[in-house]
């Protein structure tokens, strides 16, 4: 099939902007007005709020208001559960909750009379491992719960004694992961503006998801979602991460300019930003395996236990998708799997790029290649026998049978460009001197879009004016990922205009439907749908005055690059001309897609059911180095292949692969947030380290590409699958150019030399 | 009330005048005084290199420099790149090697890049990421602004 449009590495809409500071993210709005707020947060990770002074706060130099959560019209907000507080009334449950803020001319002015608020606690005894948390009686953190478990997800499939009792061989394995922060370079930042054209309230920011951010505004401030305006800036990262702390900085931005009538900008520092904000679910893993001694599977039997911190904010979801992809892309008569997430008084934890997935896969890709050296098999051959192909069944009962199940071609695309096999053999042989070479490879299959979370649709307008210029509006966010050109593309390809034609609008609550949350890989995909969907009516309406104008059958007009043709390719008019001419008739030429998922199912109780209603492919190997004298660990090569399906901008899927190895590095060998009794101890990032390009390996990405009958031109996803696999992949390697398997996250240095952190309680 | 000081600017080949605490960052000063919001601030550390400018032909990190200190200083800025001609080489590769994801880092970037190509015309791989070190992608992975730097580099040459 030949594409003028889809396929190819155009270059992305907003970059001009981009390259020239025009492009304005929230930090830089301004309104008049305007003043600035800033929050006082909690220094205990668990405490009762005794008494909040805040009169000298409010005799401060430029304060124009200082808030408590007596001043929250509802102070409770939340995507799946309600219990996160927007300041906190009378107990904190963790370090970096906020209790009061200030409004005032200047930052430095909010800043100074934070100072002056006195806040008299009392200290409470904290819990700061979920393990701790499950305990019978101990103290619940949140007193309308039955106790501290945010979710419980079982799965069960055929009978795992049974498994077992046909094994030759059984592994028993526990895996850690930690906390991570998505170091999103630009900290959140929003501006309220009230009574904003017609809205109650305006919002304006560094908002991931603008729809979220709706909901939670209107809840806190008790009133409808058509009153709430919310509108995304260019937003510098994301990565999951502007979502829930956003929609709090928002919240308590709308209730000060409301109380004010003035427009609230608030801006977090790093050290605001990295306190206050959720982190990547910190992971502890019991994986039990059996086998046949010629290495087939027999039974899988996993518990996982994810740390919520103080709210449930994704837990629920981000465990669900850790339950269905737990026991990795293989095949399995007997699995029993348990994923459980409690409150803690640590950090509050929530999306993140990969979300459920990097901590099962760290784990289950680990636990495949101790079996392989159990059983004296490669581990590339011990996948191969067990890996999902067209046709087999998930843990969860899912027939894979509607979509090309690549897995195969993945690890042997892979594998050759690496040349995986003469490396593993080479590196295995016993190695002089103190740098030991390693090359490890992981695999993995992934639900694509939300799955059974949550309704799984989305919605587009576009508009095409009388001369011709085309505006693209979409219920879905532009992160970074490159959104705004994929969907640009979609639409030229389809109207047949160049790309030139089209302007891109900014995400606003107010011109298109709620399409949920662009999170889950889902934009291309499910996005992408409702923009061909819009696209599509406004062709066929085009195509159908045509045919009646030129006298053509209806499958004989084409239109390509802005001009229309009849079948015989003679060119009978511009794009502008027909549709200015349509305009001048009153034809409507302005359309919403929509486009909304196909069905899906899943059981709570036996984890049973089809959760995703595609899937994508994932293999990625590393080549590692590592001085066993000092445990100095370079990650000098990574390979990574993934099916998209079909790559709309194959140079964008590129810059994917990129960005999430060199994530997926950072989370394998370097990143940690380090919470001590709750309390974040790395909070900038001269202390928080993530990869630099010094820290880049050679990275080999390579496209592999069988069209979903689902996505739109056959895409389906890319931004989340790049890193969930590089941890695994390089402990794989680290083990076999040190002899040594790491079990926990991140490995570095000291792991990596003496198998265990060296702070304090190392592990 | 702190004393203010009086310090003259050339930012991108305007002069300016500008009035500034003793504690003002230049950062502070594009940014509030100048209204040149396309330099950003990321971390306030000098760790991430999002407000980098380049000062007498320097890359810094103007969250570290007090804007006292650059008295009588020719200070470019990524809003300094773009000239009637049209968009400078480094932009133009940015864009054409697909190096810009979120764009937040990308102003930082440009400047050292182009610290870097003043002084170097002809960077090695290397070279090109000793330069970069100070400045912090969280999206892109590195490879495409690597990309981007050596194309400026050769279009540069010719």
């Amino acid at each position: 099939m030949a594409f003028e449009y889809v396929n190819k590495g155009v270059k992305r809409v907003d970059a001009y902007e981009k390259v020239t500071g025009k492009a304005k993210f929230g930090a830089d709005l301004e309104f008049a007005d305007m003043v600035y707020a800033k929050v006082l947060r909690s220094e205990y990770p668990h405490a009762e709020i005794k008494a909040i002074d805040v009169s000298k706060a409010e005799k401060m130099p430029g304060v124009e208001g200082v808030y408590t959560a007596d001043d929250i019209p509802n102070n409770l907000f939340g995507v799946i559960v309600q219990d996160q507080q927007v300041l906190a009334k009378d107990r904190v449950v963790l370090a970096g909750d906020g209790v009061a803020m200030v409004a005032a001319e200047t930052e430095e002015q909010a800043a100074e009379a934070l100072k002056k608020i006195e806040v008299e606690y009392k200290e409470l005894p904290g819990i700061f491992d979920p393990v701790d948390a499950r305990a019978e009686g101990v103290q619940k953190l949140h007193e309308n719960k039955e106790d501290n478990q945010v979710i419980h997800h079982p799965l069960r499939k055929g009978d795992v004694k049974n498994g077992f009792e046909k094994a030759d061989i059984i592994l028993e394995r526990e895996y850690k992961t930690q906390f991570i922060e998505h170091s999103y370079i630009e900290p959140e930042a929003v501006v309220a503006v009230p009574e904003d054209q017609n809205h109650l309230i305006s919002i304006y920011g560094s908002i991931q998801n603008p729809y979220a951010t709706r909901t939670a505004v209107a809840v806190v401030l008790n009133t409808n979602l058509s009153k709430v305006r919310v509108i995304q800036n260019h937003i510098g990262g994301s990565f999951g991460g502007k979502d829930e702390v956003v929609s709090a900085m928002a919240a308590r931005a709308a209730v000060m300019a409301l109380d004010l009538k003035k427009p609230v900008k608030m801006v977090n520092s790093r050290e605001e930003s990295i306190t206050e904000s959720y982190k990547r679910h910190p992971y502890q893993l019991k994986y039990k395996v059996g086998a046949t001694k010629d290495g087939k599977l027999t039974a899988m039997e996993i518990e996982a236990v994810a740390d919520s911190g103080g709210y449930a904010c994704q837990t629920p979801f981000v465990t669900w998708r850790s339950v269905v992809q737990a026991t990795g892309p293989y095949e399995l008569e007997n699995v029993k799997t348990d994923v459980y997430g409690y409150y803690t008084n640590n950090p509050y934890t929530g999306a993140m790029r990969g979300y459920g997935s990097p901590q099962v896969i760290f784990a289950q890709e680990s636990l495949v290649d101790e079996l392989a050296k159990e059983l004296d098999i490669s581990p590339l051959e011990l996948r191969l026998k067990n890996i999902y192909r067209q046709n087999s069944i998930t843990a969860s009962g899912q027939k894979l049978d509607t979509h090309t199940v690549s897995l195969e071609e993945v690890i042997k695309k892979a594998v050759e460009k690496s040349n995986y096999k003469e490396k593993y053999l080479e590196y295995s042989k016993e190695q002089k001197g103190d740098i030991k070479k390693g090359i490890g490879l992981a695999v993995s299959f992934r639900g694509c879009s939300l799955g059974a979370e949550a309704i799984d649709a989305a919605a587009s307008l576009i508009q095409i004016n009388k001369d011709g210029s085309v505006a693209v509006y979409s219920g879905l966010a532009e992160n970074g990922q490159g959104l705004k050109t994929i969907f640009s593309q979609i639409t030229a390809e389809v109207l047949g205009i160049t790309m030139k034609n089209i302007d891109y609008m900014e995400i606003d609550t107010t011109f298109t439907p709620d399409s949920g949350s662009t999170v889950a890989s889902r934009a291309t995909l499910v996005g992408g749908n409702s923009i061909k969907d819009a696209a599509q009516k406004l062709r066929a309406t085009i195509d159908a005055f045509c045919a009646d104008k030129f006298d053509l059958d209806l499958d004989d007009v084409d239109i390509r690059e802005g001009f229309i043709y009849d079948g015989k390719g003679n060119r009978l008019a511009t794009f502008e001309d027909i549709v200015g001419e349509m305009g001048n008739q009153g034809i409507m030429l302005s359309a919403y897609g929509w486009y909304k998922g196909p069905a899906i199912s899943w059981d709570e109780e036996k984890g049973t059911g089809n959760p995703y209603f595609t899937y994508v492919y994932g293999c990625q190997i590393a080549e590692v180095e590592v001085d066993t004298g000092t445990g100095e660990l370079s990650v000098t090569n990574m390979t990574a292949a993934h099916d998209v399906g079909r790559a709309i901008n194959p140079a964008n899927v590129k810059g994917q692969v990129y960005g999430g190895v060199v994530m997926g590095l950072g989370y394998g060998i370097m990143e940690e947030v380090e919470v001590n009794k709750g309390k974040i101890k790395n909070t900038n990032l001269d202390e928080y380290l993530i990869p630099t390009i010094k820290d880049m390996p050679e990275i080999e990405p390579i496209i592999v590409e069988n069209p979903d009958p689902v996505g739109p031109f056959g895409a389906k996803s890319i931004g989340e699958p790049t890193l969930e696999l590089g941890s695994a992949a390089i402990a794989n390697a680290v083990a076999q150019a040190s002899g040594r398997r790491i079990r926990s996250l991140p490995l570095n240095l000291e792991r990596v030399l003496i198998g265990r952190a060296l702070h304090k309680g190392g592990k | 009330m702190m004393d203010k000081v009086n310090v003259e600017l050339t930012v991108n080949g305007e002069k300016y005048e500008v009035e500034v605490t003793a504690k003002e960052r230049l950062l502070d000063t594009l940014r509030k005084q100048l209204k040149l919001t396309g330099t950003k601030e990321g971390c306030s550390v000098g760790e991430c290199g999002a407000c980098t400018v380049i000062v007498d032909d320097k890359a810094v990190n103007s969250c570290m420099v007090l804007t006292a200190q650059v008295d009588g200083s020719k200070i470019i800025t990524v809003e300094g790149l773009e000239s009637k001609r049209g968009l400078h080489p480094l932009q133009k590769a940015f864009i054409d090697n697909q190096a810009v994801q979120c764009g937040f880092c990308t102003p930082g970037m440009l400047m050292s890049a182009l610290a870097l190509l003043n002084e170097n015309p002809d960077p090695s791989k290397e070279e090109i990421k000793t330069a970069l070190e100070g400045n912090l992608c969280r999206c892109t992975g590195y490879q495409q602004i690597i990309d981007a730097v050596e194309a400026a580099a050769a279009e540069w040459g010719n």
